[in-house]
């Protein structure tokens, strides 16, 4: 096997590319970093000087609104500069090849390349080819990983249940086509969450997905049972009508979360969902809103994450 | 020319025989004594075998000269020992007319290297709709015909295609893949794809699409050679259809004995092959049936890609890689796993091809085509893509250790390359 990508030599975060194959201890550094971010995004100045002088490219092959934002503001809050790059309707569509576009970019004195691309692995090939100095964070590839993602999910898990080491969480819906469920999962059995739940039809669920250290449930009722966190994924729309699944109702039926459902949860249970959410298809209002929601406490937490990952990979 | 080649350990696959000796050759054949020869080779600690022969190496010739030339691939045949190889039909345009396929063999005639052997298309444009003329295309020099990686979803023209091939007793070369099973797929569907989040192929999707295929064998009669198997489940229906006596072979690309899934690392590219590197099981499997002989023989399924069609995320990655001058390395490193004698791994890439293709050389019989590899079975080869004659550099091989180094190959009496 080849060395892992993004560690440097010492064993430091080089690039953030996926948070399968980082250690415990690493993914706990991101966490702490991040809580004593979380204090700098409550201040009236809401600014410290880490990345003075860096430049942040965002690079969306890809688009995207909130995660491009939460980059975007968690730079500027490091005192970063931030160059934002829609390549989707850029130069892809005039032919310019991916590594082009870095080795421009690069050209231009970049120090964190944030990456989006609709293709598992791009990032990989981005981070073998750029200078020793600068850094690739992954912000979503293909169905591959969103490491960024799967870490606020694990920091709004430690915020509000502490200790890892006693949890049985879930993660709902279309694991398939899911680069949230794939790191979520990841952080949390490194992180020691005794049992890790994937609840779907066998239609939304890639073969051999028990190999990831997963508990498969097919009846959503079932998985439900005792649960402390609950983790709904998104389901797009193009899913429907087709051979995977035959109507928006009839999953909403059997894979949508209500608080009748719900209540087979442990009392204190937390819902969440990485966004943008589907009401009525995989998660019904009244959970989305409801008490054990912490969705848009997700959202605040993603900005202090996505400053730790940044300013920990500048300072390797 | 006349040439002696002395002191050799003399090969030969298809007998067996393997022991210290000397070759004649005189008038392009393998004769019992030459009184002056025009060449004398010392072959001493070499072994003499016959030519290897490679049932499928990509020229790239029309259409894709960017990626390779005739020149630049026949060049790497030789210097990899490879005497004979036929070439799969998917060139731009693909070989669906005699003019073409006429073409082709002149150039590679005019090159005086490796003996090229055309497999024409078995559908027009390997479109998967029409059928070509194919008693027009092997009389231009088509040994078979195929649709190369490309899909015939429609299973009637799948059955007429067989129907008219076995008419003219031609035989067809098939993949076995079910195209609506493997769309989209890119890799294994199995625990490396489900980790890196790549769209799958599955297994069954080999599976489905030969079970397909033998039952129109059974209908028809049509002599059906099997490209590429990548599953042991693939294995196990080729084993029983033999066993039934259906007029069936098939061979394995020197990646699939070797490789599985988790080669594909943190998204190799050069890993990115068709058909998808499957899981450690379907590779053993796959070793063992080439050994047990269920499958026949071994290629290099060559394919040179340039760097652009690799510099870019796994799944947009173009399939394929290069082969021709690590097939006698590979088989090497595989016979010596499966603890092989070295006429019956050489067999793999030779006698038995030569069976599939219907061509005389592949063994050192007297009167056999004088089409001969010189090699050192034990001298060190570190890849190193930069340093290959084929113009495509990309192969999961890269910096392997393996050995075994081709000194002088002979085609037809000529010597074609010495190291």
């Amino acid at each position: 096997m080849q060395h892992n990508p993004q560690l440097n030599a010492t064993g430091e975060l080089q690039h953030l590319l996926s948070i399968e194959g980082l250690p415990r201890e690493v993914l706990l550094q991101i966490l702490d970093t991040a809580e004593s971010f979380a204090g700098v995004t409550e201040r009236e100045v809401k600014k410290v000087p880490l990345l003075r002088g860096k430049s942040v490219f965002n690079l969306f092959f890809e688009p995207s609104t909130r995660t491009r934002t939460t980059f975007e503001i968690a730079a500027k809050r490091l005192s970063a500069d931030v160059i934002n790059l829609n390549i989707a309707v850029s130069s892809q569509s005039k032919g310019e090849s991916l590594l082009d576009t870095v080795a421009n970019l690069s050209a231009m004195q970049a120090d964190i390349f944030v990456v989006r691309h609709a293709s598992s692995g791009a990032p990989y090939l981005i981070a073998r080819h750029v200078k020793p100095h600068e850094h690739v964070i992954n912000a979503g590839d293909g169905r591959h990983a969103h490491p960024t993602q799967g870490l606020l999910d694990l920091f709004t898990i430690r915020h509000y249940k502490k200790d890892f080491s006693r949890l049985t969480a879930a993660v709902i819906g279309d694991v398939l086509h899911s680069r949230v469920a794939r790191s979520l999962i990841h952080g949390l059995t490194t992180l020691g969450v005794p049992e890790v739940r994937v609840i779907g039809p066998q239609t939304l669920l890639p073969s051999g997905v028990e190999s990831l250290g997963v508990r498969v449930f097919h009846d959503m009722r079932e998985g439900l049972k005792d649960c402390d966190v609950v983790v709904m994924l998104r389901l797009q729309n193009e899913r429907m009508g087709g051979a995977l699944l035959p109507s928006a109702q009839e999953y909403f039926k059997s894979y949508g979360l209500t608080a009748e459902k719900l209540r087979l949860a442990k009392p204190d249970a937390i819902v969440m969902h990485p966004g943008p959410m589907n009401r009525g298809v995989e998660i019904d209002s009244t959970v989305a809103d409801g008490p054990h929601s912490v969705i848009l406490p997700q959202v605040t937490f993603g900005i202090a994450v996505r400053m730790a990952v940044m300013s920990i990979v500048a300072g390797n | 020319m006349s040439l002696h080649i002395k002191n050799g350990r003399l090969v030969d696959p298809a007998t067996g025989k393997d022991g210290t000796g000397d070759l004649y050759v005189d008038g392009g054949k393998i004769v019992e004594r030459v009184k002056s020869p025009s060449k004398t080779i010392d072959a001493k600690g070499l072994v003499v075998s016959p030519g290897f022969i490679d049932l499928s190496a990509r020229l790239r010739e029309p259409g894709f000269e960017y990626k390779a030339t005739l020149e630049s691939e026949l060049d790497a045949a030789v210097a990899g020992g490879v005497t004979s190889l036929a070439c799969p039909p998917d060139t731009d345009p693909p070989l669906d007319e005699p003019g073409l396929v006429d073409m082709l063999r002149r150039r590679a005639l005019s090159l005086e290297r490796s003996r090229v052997y055309p497999v024409g298309a078995l559908t027009v444009k390997l479109e998967g709709k029409a059928l070509t003329e194919m008693a027009e295309l092997a009389e231009a020099g088509c040994i078979a015909f195929s649709q190369a990686n490309a899909p015939l979803r429609d299973t009637q023209v799948l059955w007429r295609a067989l129907q008219y091939a076995a008419t003219f007793g031609f035989p067809v070369w098939l993949r076995a893949e079910d195209a609506w099973l493997a769309r989209e797929g890119v890799a294994h569907d199995g625990e490396v794809a489900t980790r890196l989040g790549l769209p799958g192929i599955p297994g069954f999707a080999e599976t489905v699409a030969l079970s397909t295929i033998l039952e129109l064998v059974r209908a028809t009669g049509a002599r059906v050679h099997v490209c590429r198997l990548s599953t042991a489940g693939a294995v196990e229906l080729m084993r029983r259809a033999k066993a039934e006596r259906l007029p069936v072979s098939c061979d394995v690309g020197i990646h699939h004995v070797h490789l599985c899934d988790r080669d594909l690392g943190y998204f190799d590219a050069n890993c990115r092959l068709e058909p998808p590197l499957r899981s450690q099981r379907d590779r053993d499997a796959l070793s063992r049936a080439l050994a047990e002989g269920t499958i026949d023989c071994l290629c290099s399924d060559h394919t040179p890609v340039d760097e652009d069609g690799k510099h870019v995320p796994f799944a947009e990655a173009e399939p394929g890689a290069t082969g021709l001058e690590l097939l006698l390395p590979l088989a090497l490193k595989w016979g010596q796993a499966r603890e092989l004698p070295l006429a019956a791994t050489l067999a793999r890439i030779s006698s038995e091809p030569a069976r599939i293709l219907g061509a005389a050389s592949g063994r050192l019989a007297l009167g056999a085509p004088a089409d001969l590899a010189i090699f050192d079975p034990a001298a060190p080869l570190r890849v190193a893509p930069e340093t290959l004659k084929s113009q495509g550099k990309n192969t999961p091989f890269a910096g392997y250790e393996l050995s075994g180094r081709v000194r002088t190959t002979i085609v037809e009496g000529n010597v074609v390359y010495e190291a």
